[in-house]
């Protein structure tokens, strides 16, 4: 092991690494994470409980957790024709996942509300079903499924990938049907990974914006996301409560992140 | 006969049919909306949108951001997959999680830490101004705000691969008498080109067309702080439609060049 030290470079690399660390987000976040403060201990609970506030995080987290939800039977779908079969686009499908990575927020925002808008292709005939999905929640949640569909795929598809016959192939001789191994032999592998993807796809949902913002119309208490009210917040100013709402949102993920980790964590338990 | 590890030949029709519906319903028809409405009126508006001097400036901004941000992640990404895929050291891992940190964080929220810091009540926004120097609302702000989310980009694309290839190589050519830069130009960079330039074409995608935390940081002033996203908000906002949806279906373009990029690449790394 004294040879690890024979390739050059590390001093430089963690150098460059942490100075770039530092400057672009370590001392910004701190500024998040210090500035509430500034409005006392009773100024900041105060600001993050007010009634606009509370309907604003209670959608911003009940959208991405809806819409997370949705994308897990989907992202699943996709997944595993993707993998498994061998059709005509195939190919296309799996590049088409990332579409929702690379296309600019605020381009998906347009292209979403001009779907769903009362006189879209899709709106129109939702409308004459009586349902209104433009400038209302479950514009929200659709908008955030749309981002988060691709995290479930691309954390679905390398486990299935090496998720080998063998296990299924056992199941079968041992006279299972094709739906019970699946329930009880695959499913249970891709756990895991399914929870991965829906706690990324959740995490990103959280904080989304540009997406959102056009399809949502932005009514107080209705369909007013947190990241607007934040940048309603630094418009007047007021930049402490906007750090506290900042900060509000960024412990609220934290805490469902670690709810998925530990549901991931019983579920990896029950396939060892 | 079918294998008892494969699906009813029905089956596997229903559940392909399913998947591309969903991709066609979720991805086909919003891409295929932004065209429709950009060309609404044929192509002369939309192409009369394009040439627009606050566009043509939306643009220039946009490319001009991206090429300071992309770079300054291309060599913070390249020194930090170097110092944790090829060393041991204390804090690695906590430097893994640090990296990744700016994808768990809200754009609008990453706009926001760049306000409280260089804005007009922020840390040094007032000691700034006595001196002249704008950040927030100016270029500054928004190449920073941009770098922060487009961070992880090359990082946690190399990492991984550089993993994977270990250090033997490395120390062969260090061994035959290779320096430093020796080694990693014609050792570890052959072995990582195509997952880098990978890394750094999604990272060039998300910094052209972020919006989030460039919208807190920009102050939309037409013509000098106004990115092509926000150009795009800008018109959509006063009923330009055509012109807006023409905005974007140029960013929208750019995402689709990526994917094939990307796809291409795969194929090859």
């Amino acid at each position: 092991m004294r040879r690890r030290a024979a390739l050059p470079g590390l001093g430089l690399a963690l150098g460059v690494t942490w100075l770039w660390l530092g400057l672009i987000v370590l001392v910004p976040l701190s500024a998040l994470v210090l500035r509430p403060w500034e409005l006392g201990l009773a100024g900041v609970w105060a600001s993050v409980t007010e009634p606009r506030v509370v309907a604003a995080l209670g959608l911003s987290f009940g959208a991405a957790l809806g819409a997370a939800l949705v994308d897990l039977p989907l992202g699943l779908l996709i997944a595993w024709v993707v993998v498994r079969y061998r059709f005509p686009g195939r190919r296309v499908l799996d590049a088409a996942i990332d579409l929702p990575f690379a296309l600019p927020t605020a381009v998906a925002g347009l292209a979403l509300t001009a779907l769903y808008a009362p006189n879209g292709w899709l709106g129109a005939p939702l409308a004459a079903m009586g349902v209104t999905v433009a400038f209302t929640p479950l514009g929200v949640a659709v908008a955030l499924a749309f981002v988060g569909l691709p995290f479930v795929v691309r954390m679905v598809e390398p486990v299935l990938r090496d998720l080998g016959p063998e296990a299924e192939e056992a199941a079968a001789v041992l006279g299972a049907t094709r739906w019970q191994a699946w329930r009880r032999v695959v499913l249970p592998a891709l756990g895991p990974a399914l929870v991965s993807g829906v706690a990324l796809a959740f995490a990103r949902a959280v904080g989304e914006y540009g997406s959102v913002i056009f399809i949502a119309g932005n009514r107080p208490m209705e369909s007013e996301i947190a990241p607007l009210l934040i940048v309603a917040r630094l418009e007047q100013y007021d930049y402490a409560g906007a750090a506290a709402l900042g900060l509000a949102m960024l412990l609220l993920s934290f805490v469902f992140l670690v709810v998925f980790g530990l549901m991931q964590r019983r579920l990896r338990r029950g396939v060892v | 006969m079918r294998r008892p590890t494969e699906e009813a030949p029905w089956l596997r029709w229903v559940l392909c049919l399913a998947a591309v519906g969903v991709a066609v319903l979720f991805l086909v028809l919003p891409l295929a909306a932004v065209f429709a409405e950009a060309f609404r009126r044929g192509w002369e508006p939309a192409v009369r949108a394009l040439a627009d001097p606050d566009a043509l400036a939306a643009v220039r901004l946009t490319l001009l951001v991206a090429a300071v941000a992309v770079p300054v992640n291309l060599v913070g990404g390249v020194a930090a997959a170097w110092a944790i895929a090829k060393f041991d050291f204390p804090g690695r891992r906590l430097l893994m999680v640090l990296i990744e940190l700016p994808f768990s964080v809200s754009p609008v929220i990453s706009g926001l830490v760049y306000v409280l810091v260089f804005g007009a009540q922020g840390w040094l926004g007032p000691w700034l101004e006595e001196r002249g120097v704008q950040v927030i609302f100016a270029l500054p702000g928004i190449v920073l705000a941009t770098i922060f989310v487009t961070f992880p980009f090359v990082a946690r694309t190399l990492i991984p691969l550089m993993q994977d290839q270990g250090r033997t190589e490395e120390e062969a050519a260090a061994t035959l008498g290779a320096d430093g830069w020796r080694m990693f130009r014609h050792v570890t960079l052959p072995n990582i080109r195509w997952a880098l330039l990978s890394g750094v074409l999604l990272c060039n995608a998300r910094a052209m067309g972020e919006f989030g935390a460039v919208s807190v940081v920009s102050g939309h002033v037409r013509g000098e702080t106004n990115t092509m996203p926000l150009h795009v908000e800008i018109l959509y906002n006063e009923y330009q439609f055509v012109a807006a949806f023409a905005v974007a279906g140029l960013l929208a373009l750019l995402a689709l060049v990526t994917l094939g990029a990307k796809a291409v690449l795969e194929r090859a790394g």
